[in-house]
């Protein structure tokens, strides 16, 4: 790899660290494509990805290695630190569980295996290192390079990624992708309730179905993958409930009709769907989910096309509910930098970027649903530009076009599935909206009219919405959105920051942060 | 669906079967055990959420080290599982 050393003044403090050329953040769809066009545009890469293996979520996949012949705990891939070694079990081939479990988008996994054989192959040449199991909690400005600071993710097997300390690079690809949106309901907090990214999770990553009689609710195509999942595999879905009304792509056909590989996929669900007899049922909500100390049951209304309930509710029974309002993007670490953000199509904070992938930030390039939820093709495209962009390689005038179709398609995905505009005047006064404090609906209502909590900041000082564990990632984006609609004013770029800024972009062991002079509250740390 | 399970840990003591690899918390959904841990403030369980690391809903005890999230813990065996995120 080619790579310059620094001298720190003194050298008993720490050992002198390498720059790299191109430092890549995320292994999903955005972070392999950008390692790869950087690696193979000459840089030097180290591709950083808290999970134990290349994918992402979109990829995600069961763990590669079979299991240790001496028994151990080493069963996942071992190699941490040592260079992206996706292949020292001695083939190239793909695992024999390599493809993913529901069967779905072969397309998508051929995407997967060239790009993991390329950073093979520029792992071998010395040029990448993929160091998985890592996260980056901190990401800073250290006069014209990026420092970036890492510690193995808690839950990693051993052998322990051995702690690396700080990477140093020139450019930054940051592709940290998102997480599943979230809007609370009556029962939301029991278990047997899960996000439906969660469920797919589950499903990809383990082989495992959340439940045997399923109801999913929310509002994206993102419902549709994860029913058919769930029905492939055996579970019963009791109900698909979409709070939107697909028929309105009618006014974006032209837009869809350029991509006809997703309405391919789309029909692609219908047929798998409509064999399991499995009919969505649109302009529905689930308004209350049934259960003392676990799921037992779901009621579902219909809503009008802003989302008012309009008609009485109906139970069904169940044993688990996967709740998905899209995806809300990961901005702890390009905020950290100082990133400029805009309220996205979808109506979360993006980052904005130029269409070179290029952030506000001098180095800095951020590809995947970081920039706007859109889907993994969205990601790949965008994380090529972006690979190439930070190598200082010219522009691919292809992959940018690629870049625009997707965004267009994505554009028309979202204004047909909105959030529904009414969703503020669900949660009934019980309902928690912040799952780790347990703060209900009518605490936040409350401390908005009464205490003059308006605004995401303030409703975490007077109320404490957001200021547990998970810190904030999963209520946010509600949390906020239900204060504005309490105030009656339209949700700024301000309230989203105000919810997204993080001192820390994971969970740091105590051990990690003492000795540092960073005044970074620690979050929620593993003693 | 699942494939067969080659490795048990216990849970709380009792035996827990599952896939190499595959995450802990995917272990115990798959045993039908859905919550392991309660809340705090209202004393609720709480199992499963976002199932990526993120919400934290997860806890438990691995192996005496508390506060780890079953959904990225691979299950391995002889692994001592407990419910409750150590602050019971
Ligand atoms: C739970 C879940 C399941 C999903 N399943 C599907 C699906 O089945 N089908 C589908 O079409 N879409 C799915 N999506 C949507 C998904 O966002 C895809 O569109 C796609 O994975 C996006 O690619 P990406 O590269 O932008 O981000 P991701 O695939 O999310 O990759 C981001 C990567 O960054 C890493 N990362 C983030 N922050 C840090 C940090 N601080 N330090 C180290 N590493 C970090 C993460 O570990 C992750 O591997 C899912 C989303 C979620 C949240
Ligand atoms: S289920 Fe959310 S952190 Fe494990």
């Amino acid at each position: 790899m080619r790579e310059q050393v620094t001298h720190p003044t003194d050298p008993l403090a720490e050992p002198p660290l390498r720059v790299v050329d191109v430092a890549v953040v995320g292994a999903g769809p955005a972070g392999m494509a950008a390692a790869v066009a950087a690696a193979e545009a000459g840089a030097g890469v180290v591709l950083l990805d808290a999970g134990g293996q290349l994918g992402g979520q979109y990829w995600r996949h069961p763990a590669e290695a079979g299991p240790d012949p001496h028994g151990g705990r080493g069963c996942e891939r071992g190699g941490h630190g040592s260079g992206p070694d996706e292949h020292e079990h001695g083939s190239d081939e793909p695992e024999p569980d390599g493809p993913e479990p529901d069967g779905h988008g072969h397309h998508g996994w051929a995407t997967f295996l060239d790009l993991r054989a390329r950073i093979g192959a520029a792992a071998r040449t010395g040029t990448l290192e993929h160091r998985p199991w890592t996260s980056v909690w901190l990401a800073e400005r250290d006069g014209d390079l990026f420092r970036l600071r890492t510690t193995p993710v808690p839950e990693a097997p051993p052998p322990h990624p051995s702690p690396r300390g700080d990477v140093l690079a020139r450019r930054l690809v940051l592709a940290p992708g998102a997480y599943d949106r979230q809007l609370p309901v009556p029962g939301w907090d029991l278990p047997g309730v899960v996000t439906a990214g969660g469920a797919q999770a589950l499903l990809k990553g383990s082989g495992v179905l959340v439940g045997r009689r399923v109801v999913v609710a929310g509002t994206g195509p993102f419902l549709l993958p994860v029913a058919a999942g769930l029905a492939d595999g055996g579970a019963h879905v009791v109900a698909l409930c979409e709070a939107a009304d697909p028929r309105r792509w009618a006014r974006h056909a032209g837009t869809a009709l350029r991509q006809g590989t997703k309405l391919a996929e789309a029909a692609g669900y219908a047929v798998r769907l409509a064999r399991h007899r499995v009919r969505p049922r649109t302009r529905t909500v689930v308004t209350e989910i049934l259960g003392t100390d676990r799921v037992t049951g779901a009621r579902l209304a219909r809503v009008d096309a802003a989302g008012a309930v309009t008609g009485p509710a109906t139970a069904v029974a169940a044993d688990s509910v996967a709740l998905g309002w899209g995806f809300t993007p990961q901005l702890e670490l390009p905020l950290m930098l100082g990133a400029a953000t805009a309220i996205g199509a979808d109506g979360s904070l993006v980052v904005r970027v130029d269409p070179a992938q290029r952030a506000s930030v001098p180095g800095l390039y951020v590809a995947g649903e970081a920039t706007g939820v859109g889907g993994a093709a969205l990601a790949v495209a965008e994380g090529h530009v972006a690979g190439r962009a930070a190598a200082g390689a010219p522009p691919d005038p292809a992959r940018r076009r690629e870049v625009l179709n997707h965004r267009a398609f994505a554009r028309a995905m979202h204004a047909v599935y909105p959030v529904p505009a009414a969703w503020p005047a669900w949660p009934a006064g019980e309902t928690l909206v912040c799952r780790c404090e347990e703060v209900s609906a009518a605490t936040l209502r409350t401390a908005c009219h009464d205490l003059g909590a308006d605004d995401p900041r303030a409703a975490r000082s007077l109320a404490r919405v957001g200021m547990g564990r998970c810190q904030g990632r999963v209520c946010g984006w509600a949390a906020a959105s239900l204060l504005a609609a309490e105030t009656g004013r339209d949700l700024t770029d301000d309230d989203l920051l105000a919810s997204s800024r993080r001192p820390l972009a994971a969970h740091v062991p105590l051990g990690t942060l003492a000795g540092l002079d960073t005044a970074a509250d620690q979050e929620g740390s593993t003693p | 669906m699942t494939e067969n399970p080659t490795v048990a840990a216990t849970f709380d003591g009792a035996p827990l079967l599952g896939v190499p690899g595959r995450s802990v918390g995917a272990a115990l959904v798959a045993a039908g055990i859905t919550s392991w841990r309660t809340t705090r403030r209202g004393a609720r369980p709480r199992g499963l959420f976002c199932g990526i690391g993120v919400c934290q809903d997860c806890l438990l005890t691995v192996d005496g080290v508390p506060n780890q999230r079953a959904c990225l813990v691979p299950l391995a065996a002889g692994m001592v599982l407990e419910s409750g995120d150590g602050h019971a």
